[in-house]
């Protein structure tokens, strides 16, 4: 019997208020502000030392740039060496392998299975129908919002996207998955045989990119479970099903990864793509995208070691945290003749270390089964589509691989192409949170060069909002203040230093333009060419040593009568114009 | 007016005879004088008055809503229905009042039907003789029929006559009661494995099982997903064919419903000619365990349609005889799963522990459900286990998809219908059938029916005539899949062949003491 699937469409269908549960707004676990990484070049210290001193990346070979070449290749082979903090001379390499588990939040106006809103920090259990509460006799109806945002990120992730996929029941009791099983896709996921290539900084400086890639096991479409809100004190559970039955993207990443920072990056390209994509938010302080990782460590050559799995990684700092305090755990663990357990551990980022959850007696059994009221998902395109087929009934993922839209990586190479700026400029442009749409807002309105705009966003106004820990929606500066400053400065109305304290000005939101803040302050450069020269003359004729010494070829003297013309135009000449000036008056 | 068919009263309705409040009173009324039947868990008497108010002011200004409008019908109490307690005879959900209704209620209601009330069945719908629910067991209003009673006259080793009173069959022996015994004019039932067509064959109705994914299952407390369809139980073949006329059609809420457009509504022809009809008869299900009265029964239709130039032939489903052991994994799998979500938390039965959240599970589960339903969770989750899956649950699809094909290729040779018994033999007593444990009768009474579910098809129960006790025997006639206005056409002809004898409830509607006595003797009974 063939069926065809039915949409839910995006309406709601009856959203009720189930109030047996009284609790706080939020969980207060996720509302914390997570610091961003920032592409991974922050100089951390590890806890273990490396083997070639220097980046960890720098033995793995880099991969070949945008192929899926990695595949089916050791992994092991490219892992970057550990050495435990004590370990002597001669004694073996440890290497580390870390797989990762992604769970990103579905952006959708509805859940995967039901008509009821999805929106965060709604009051607890308001956005909750029928379905998601588990009444008996309700079914699931499959969001085609969630079936598209599979297929494209399946299509951005480099996958192939099975054109027929099962949903699966997997079963455990849990006081938030109200029926006692999850709907996800376990036998066969919508996407699979993907890959993820990532940028890592090397060098001195940590200043070049290297690419990496990390292969995609698969995406599968799943539900979220709802929150558990465990009251201690009255020694109670309380639950909120908002969350039960959004949609969620699995994405698995192979373990090709090595290290803390890898994984960070590749979650941090991830997110980068799911969000030009749309396809989720996936913000992590908001619980839209969760990582859990798998880690192990092995001597290179020789079998995988046991993995643990640590949990709870509610930001990208923390992921990165947790993932080499635990593959040093291993390391001591090992070293000093202990052995790792398979087992969950939980990352606490106040203590900075993984616990044991020890949560499951003995091996959890999902008894997985085939989802019964689901008919197989088939997707079709240009070439499998029906004659005729009711739009509203069918997903084409030729159609949807024509909409997609740019990704991070082109985005990263027109931006060195149109404004020869340096790869890693790009990674910092596009890893912030809206300084890429600044920056271009900038450029629009500005005479200035892009190059020197790349300079003024990444130097001056990025050092700024670190410095006060600012996101760039918060600035007090806007593009076009910016923009303006930037002009003043191309047309030499003022010096780059008057431009500093303009900007500094601009920093304390009083309202003024750069315009005014530069005639108030009278920071304009002296255009004035005679007054100038009267200067200059004034200046040396009152400091003759100092000309003397310009005269018998102190290299230095004559910055230091550059350096006391400029303090008698109260910084507003150009020095190079002082310096023209000077030169000619001693005939240099 | 009670003893007529849906369509007659219907039409009684339409010319003025009778007002939808004094049918619906008439129906209440006898509600009462049969409750020792113990047919409904539930009796909807306001809403029920409430609607056939509305209904009259319809009929009144010639907004008739269709056949349906003002008619009293009854649902099985495992049909989520907004504001009226759902139970599915279980601890479990007493008390339960769910927020909304099943889609084929709320078409039922759409349509101006009277919902009477929610008619028992047995717990969470497993078993096959409406005995095992926690209101307690059905009985079959055929114990009480002036057929039944004078051929239990002639038998002089009859005990106790009230103590002696018969099953009705199941799951859905509520609904086959309640209409047997007048008090509605249709009710749904569901059918997983035989639950509709067994009970109409022991208590003379028609039951019906549609082809799967024609009929929208949201809102119906699922027992196995893939294989439950809402039922129809009526007095006459056409009754059926209304009913299904509302209710078939694809739901938004239900993906597995199918989205061909359906050829509404199911008007009947009257078929004045078999002899372009290939009827099968499947050698497999004649089985020793088949009575004698049964096995005739059904030759003697093979027969009529023969007689009328028909061809009749045997056909072979090989793999019948492995459908209740696939069933049985099938079955207890997916009923571990569906029945998970029961933890106490969001509705239904909590227990008083609160030691842990998993002690509360544990205690709740063990208090809301009865033997049966844990029973079947317990070995559900031992053929989902990891370990087991493969062995059990996996080669049971598989043999699923052969019996399902033995019918694709019995169709494909050719045959129309199929021709089968419904039941081994008629109803027996309670005492009788409490003899074997629910999963052996379950086994049992599910041979000839339960494959149809595997394979999704359309199936029939046609009563056709009384036993020697003097109780109905049926037959049942199985359609290609979609194929049900075929399948009742062939049925609506042979019913009208057999003329199966009413019911003679007399006593019963007229003399309201003698039903009175017999009630406090039966619940007398029940409590030895």
């Amino acid at each position: 019997m063939a069926f065809l699937m039915h949409f839910q469409n995006y309406a709601s269908q009856g959203a009720s208020r189930h109030s047996e549960a009284e609790s706080p707004d939020q969980d207060p676990g996720v509302t914390m502000a997570a610091p961003m990484l920032r592409w991974g070049c922050r100089g951390r210290r590890w806890a273990f030392a490396r083997v070639d001193g220097g980046s960890c990346h720098r033995r793995g070979a880099p991969t070949g740039s945008t192929s899926n070449r990695i595949r089916g290749e050791s992994s092991v082979a490219q892992q970057p060496l550990h050495t435990a903090q004590k370990t002597r001379k001669g004694e073996h390499k440890w290497a580390a392998v870390v797989g990762l588990e992604i769970h990103a939040q579905i952006s959708s106006n509805s859940k995967l299975f039901s008509g009821s809103q999805v929106r965060f920090s709604a009051p607890p259990n308001s956005l909750v129908s029928f379905f998601d509460a588990s009444l008996p006799g309700t079914l699931p109806v499959l969001n085609r919002r969630c079936v598209e945002a599979a297929v494209m990120t399946g299509l951005a992730l480099n996958c192939h996207i099975n054109k027929k996929s099962l949903f699966d029941r997997k079963h455990y009791f849990y006081a938030d998955l109200p029926a006692g099983y999850q709907i996800t896709q376990q036998r066969l996921p919508i996407a699979v045989n993907g890959s993820l290539i990532y940028g890592v900084c090397a060098g001195k400086k940590q200043s070049q990119v290297i690419p990496k890639t990390v292969r995609i096991k698969q995406i599968q479409l799943e539900q979220d479970s709802g929150k558990s809100l465990h009251d201690n004190l009255r020694s109670q559970t309380l639950i909120d099903l908002n969350r039960a039955g959004v949609g969620l993207l699995e994405v698995v990443l192979e373990p090709d990864m090595s290290c803390g920072e890898e994984a960070a990056t590749a979650v941090r390209e991830l997110q980068l793509i799911l969000q030009a994509l749309g396809t989720s938010q996936a913000n992590m302080a908001e619980g839209q995208l969760r990582v859990d990782a798998n880690i192990s460590v092995h001597h290179p050559g020789e079998p995988l070691g046991v993995r643990t799995e640590v949990k709870n990684l509610n930001s990208i700092r923390f992921l990165a945290k947790a993932i080499d305090y635990e593959i040093q755990r291993q390391i001591n663990e090992l070293e000093n003749g202990g052995e790792i357990l398979n087992e969950t551990r939980s990352f606490h980022h106040k203590l900075g270390c993984t616990m044991s959850m020890r949560d499951k007696e003995g091996k959890q059994d999902y008894r997985f089964m085939p989802e019964p009221n689901l008919p197989p998902l088939v997707l079709y395109d240009a070439t499998s589509l029906p004659a005729g087929a009711d739009p509203q009934q069918v997903i084409n993922i030729d159609q949807i691989r024509e909409t997609l839209p740019e990704l991070p990586s082109v985005t990263r190479e027109k931006l060195v192409q149109q404004y020869g700026m340096l790869l890693e400029h790009s990674f910092t442009l596009l890893n912030e949170v809206g300084l890429l749409e600044f920056f271009q807002n900038v450029i629009k309105e500005t005479r200035a060069e892009p190059k020197k705009v790349t300079s003024w966003v990444l130097n001056t106004f990025l050092g700024y909002l670190k410095q006060q820990n600012l996101a760039v929606s918060e600035s007090p500066v806007t593009p076009s203040a910016l923009a303006e400053l930037l002009d003043l400065l191309d047309s030499r109305t003022i010096s780059s230093s008057a431009a500093k304290q303009v900007f500094e000005e601009l920093w304390k939101r009083e309202g003024k333009t750069p315009g005014q803040i530069v005639s108030e302050k009278q920071l304009e450069l002296m255009q004035d060419q005679g007054a100038l020269e009267q200067l200059c003359h004034s200046v040396m004729e009152a400091h003759p040593q100092v000309v003397m010494d310009v005269k018998n070829r102190n290299p230095r003297a004559i910055n230091k009568l550059i350096g006391l013309v400029r303090k008698a135009t109260q910084s507003r000449a150009d020095p190079v114009m002082i310096k023209e000036i000077l030169e000619k008056k001693l005939s240099l | 007016m009670l003893g007529r068919s849906l369509r007659e009263v219907s039409a009684a309705l339409k010319q003025g005879q009778i007002t939808p409040t004094e049918l619906c009173q008439k129906c209440l009324s006898l509600i009462k004088k049969t409750k020792f039947l113990n047919a409904y868990i539930t009796v909807s008497e306001e809403v029920a008055l409430k609607q056939a108010e509305e209904s009259e002011k319809r009929y009144k200004t010639g907004q008739s809503l269709g056949d349906l409008d003002g008619i009293p019908i009854a649902v099985k109490d495992n049909f989520s229905t907004s504001g009226i307690e759902t139970t599915c005879a279980s601890n479990m959900l007493k008390g339960y009042i769910p927020p909304y209704n099943a889609t084929v209620v709320q078409k039922l209601l759409d349509q101006g039907a009277l919902l009477m009330g929610k008619t028992n069945l047995d717990e969470f719908a497993m078993g096959s003789g409406s005995t095992d629910g926690v209101f307690g067991p059905v009985k079959n209003p055929w114990s009480y029929s002036k057929q039944y009673r004078e051929k239990r006259k002639q038998n002089p080793h009859s005990e106790n006559e009230d103590s002696d009173w018969l099953i009705t069959g199941g799951s859905s022996g509520g609904s086959a009661a309640a209409v047997s015994a007048f008090t509605c004019y249709a009710a749904l039932g569901s059918d997983t494995g035989g639950s509709t067509r067994n009970p109409a064959a022991h208590c003379g109705l028609v039951g019906f099982k549609p082809s799967y994914g024609l009929v929208s299952r949201h809102g119906l407390i699922p027992l196995v997903n893939s294989m439950d369809v809402p039922g129809i139980l009526t007095r006459c073949v056409d009754d059926a064919a209304i009913v299904l006329g509302a209710l078939a059609g694809p739901d938004p809420r239900d993906s597995t419903t199918v989205h061909e457009p359906i050829n509404k509504p199911f008007m009947l022809p009257s078929l004045a000619d078999v002899s372009k009809l290939c009827i099968g008869i499947p050698k497999e299900y004649l089985v020793p365990e088949l009575s004698s009265e049964v096995q005739s029964l059904w030759s003697k239709a093979a027969d009529l349609f023969e007689s009328e130039g028909a061809k009749v032939i045997e056909v072979s489903l090989p793999h019948t005889s492995y459908s209740i052991v696939c069933y049985h994994v099938l079955c207890t799998s997916e009923v571990a799963s569906n029945m998970a979500r029961f933890d106490g938390l969001q509705y239904g039965h909590r227990c008083d522990i609160d030691v842990s959240t998993e002690a509360m599970y544990a205690a709740t589960r063990r208090e809301g459900f009865n033997d049966v339903v844990r029973g079947r969770i317990l070995s559900g989750n031992f053929f989902l286990l990891k370990e087991n899956y493969e062995n059990y649950f996996v080669k049971a699809q598989k043999v699923r998809r052969l019996i399902a094909n033995d019918f694709v290729n019995a169709f494909n040779s050719g045959v129309d219908v199929l021709l089968t018994p419904t039941t081994l033999s008629e109803a027996v007593p309670y005492l009788e059938f409490i003899k074997e444990d629910n999963r052996t009768r379950s086994a049992q009474d599910d041979i000839f029916t339960q494959a149809v579910n595997m394979a999704g098809l359309p199936a029939v129960s046609i009563p056709v005539a009384l036993s020697n006790q003097g109780l109905p025997i049926g037959l049942q006639f199985i359609g290609r899949a979609f194929c049900d206005q075929q399948l009742l056409t062939v049925a609506k002809w042979f019913e009208k062949q057999v003329q199966f004898p009413v019911i003679q409830l007399q006593e019963l509607m007229d003399d309201c003491s003698a039903v009175l006595e017999n009630e406090k003797l039966a619940s007398v009974s029940l409590k030895q």
